[in-house]
């Protein structure tokens, strides 16, 4: 099990700060985000937006300011699980509290902070009856290792840059390799359209426009998916994976179910110090509301200071909190 | 020159209703449907980049200018676009909107 002081959910720009302003006061984190890479919104999102109101910082591009946090936190050494959700976590008598994540990782901590975002990224999902039901059958939304598909018959849906991407990189490796997609071109990058409509040329790739996958089928596992064009005819082909890739929409997920006071899918928290109504559970950033909240990254940066100081008192019970200006100390001397 | 339009949306719950906006706000559709309470993330704030605020135009389609290509590239990436789908932070508010009809596309996350 891992053990660290504060557990941090979520590794967007106020998950990341906030290892600053804990390390401050010497506790350590452990950051946990269902995203394979740290960053939230700002990589996944938008890493190559310029960024205007991040104080000190005129202009500064959504990536940079991340890989800027990354340097900055790099003194308090924190870690990271990364690709897994976290699911939930309990209390042990003495105070502690044990994370638990979609993947079986734990994580023994004293003060949990929650800073979610927007919850975390899950695949979009097309509207197809029966989906659900060959999920990890035959059905996945992301591909996490391509090797998975070798020799496989595989249809991918989609007509955005990862349906591209994937088709290129998958002809090479499925034995059967179908990509369907509801127009007849591809708008996302011109490069990626014409390296797709090559292979389909070829053949190493069979290229189904103005269609739709209409419904899936199997018994157990998936063994065919009905595709329906603009013309309403219905064709079936035989697979043995179907892959939709959509993109990914943000979710609140478990969070939801573990008695936090929730309004409109935020956190309630306590402005004097991000508290939530859950003892040594605090929300900061986008996650969490109270009256005048602003989504904006700068507000979660103050809130993870003052969260921080408050969380001191679960990590140390017995110490008295001394508060330090980092220009006398420099970071190396917390 | 109008000072106010009405557009008519309809939310994902089905409900119809006549919004009035003042012409000279200088917000975007998306912004204005946020502000009348209805449930859009908005997650990347207005830069086509999220598609929380994907719209369906029901009346008045060909008047709005075409997409720029980032929000073709986010509209290819939907599974319920139709054919008159658009990312509601790209439509600025004025004039030429009045009597459009929209419907909200997506789901809930709010």
């Amino acid at each position: 099990m891992i053990q660290t002081d504060i557990c941090i959910v979520g590794a967007g720009p106020v998950g990341l700060f906030a290892v600053f302003e804990a390390g401050l006061l010497k506790m350590r984190c452990h950051l946990i985000d269902a995203l394979p890479q740290v960053g939230g919104q700002l990589s996944e999102i938008y890493p190559k937006k310029p960024i205007y109101d991040i104080p000190g910082f005129p202009e500064i591009l959504a990536a940079d300011l991340i890989t800027n946090l990354m340097k900055q936190i790099e003194p308090f050494k924190p870690t990271f699980t990364l690709g897994e959700r976290v699911d939930s976590f309990v209390r042990n008598e003495d105070g502690t509290m044990i994370v638990t994540t979609s993947e079986g990782t734990q994580v023994s901590c004293r003060a949990l902070v929650i800073a979610a975002g927007l919850g975390c990224f899950e695949p979009r999902k097309p509207e197809v009856k029966d989906l659900e039901k060959f999920e990890g059958k035959g059905i996945n939304y992301m591909i996490l290792d391509p090797e998975k598909y070798r020799g496989k018959r595989v249809v991918l849906a989609g007509g955005g840059d990862s349906a591209l991407d994937w088709a290129i990189h998958l002809s090479e490796i499925c034995g059967e390799l179908s990509l369907v997609h509801r127009s007849e071109t591809f708008r996302g990058a011109p490069d990626s359209a014409a390296k797709v409509f090559e292979l389909a040329q070829s053949g190493k790739l069979n290229l189904i426009l103005n269609s739709n996958v209409t419904a899936v089928s199997g018994n157990g596992h998936l063994e065919a998916v009905t595709i329906t064009n603009n013309q309403q005819e219905n064709s079936e082909i035989f697979v043995d994976n179907f892959i939709p890739l959509f993109g990914l929409t943000p979710k609140l997920g478990p969070i939801a179910e573990w008695g936090l006071n929730i309004d409109k899918n935020a956190i309630v928290v306590n402005v004097e110090d991000y508290s939530t109504n859950i003892p040594a559970v605090y929300a900061i950033g986008d996650i969490n509301t109270y009256p005048g909240k602003l989504k904006l990254i700068l507000c979660g940066f103050h809130e993870a200071a003052l969260m921080a100081q408050s969380a001191f008192r679960h990590v140390y019970p017995n110490q008295k909190l001394s508060f330090k200006y980092t220009t006398v100390n420099g970071v190396n001397a917390f | 020159m109008k000072d106010l339009i009405e557009v008519i949306v309809t939310g994902r719950d089905g409900e119809t209703r006549t919004i009035q906006i003042p012409t000279g706000i200088s917000l975007s559709l998306m912004e204005v449907l946020k502000g009348e309470g209805y449930p859009i993330l908005a997650t990347c704030g207005g830069m086509a980049l999220c598609a929380t605020c994907h719209v369906q135009v029901i009346k008045g389609y060909e008047s709005l200018h075409q997409p720029e290509d980032q929000e073709w590239a986010m509209l290819d990436s939907l599974p319920d676009y139709t054919p008159l789908s658009r990312l509601s932070c790209q439509l600025k508010i004025d004039e030429s909107m009045d009597g459009m009809e929209f419907r909200l596309m997506g789901e809930d996350n709010i």
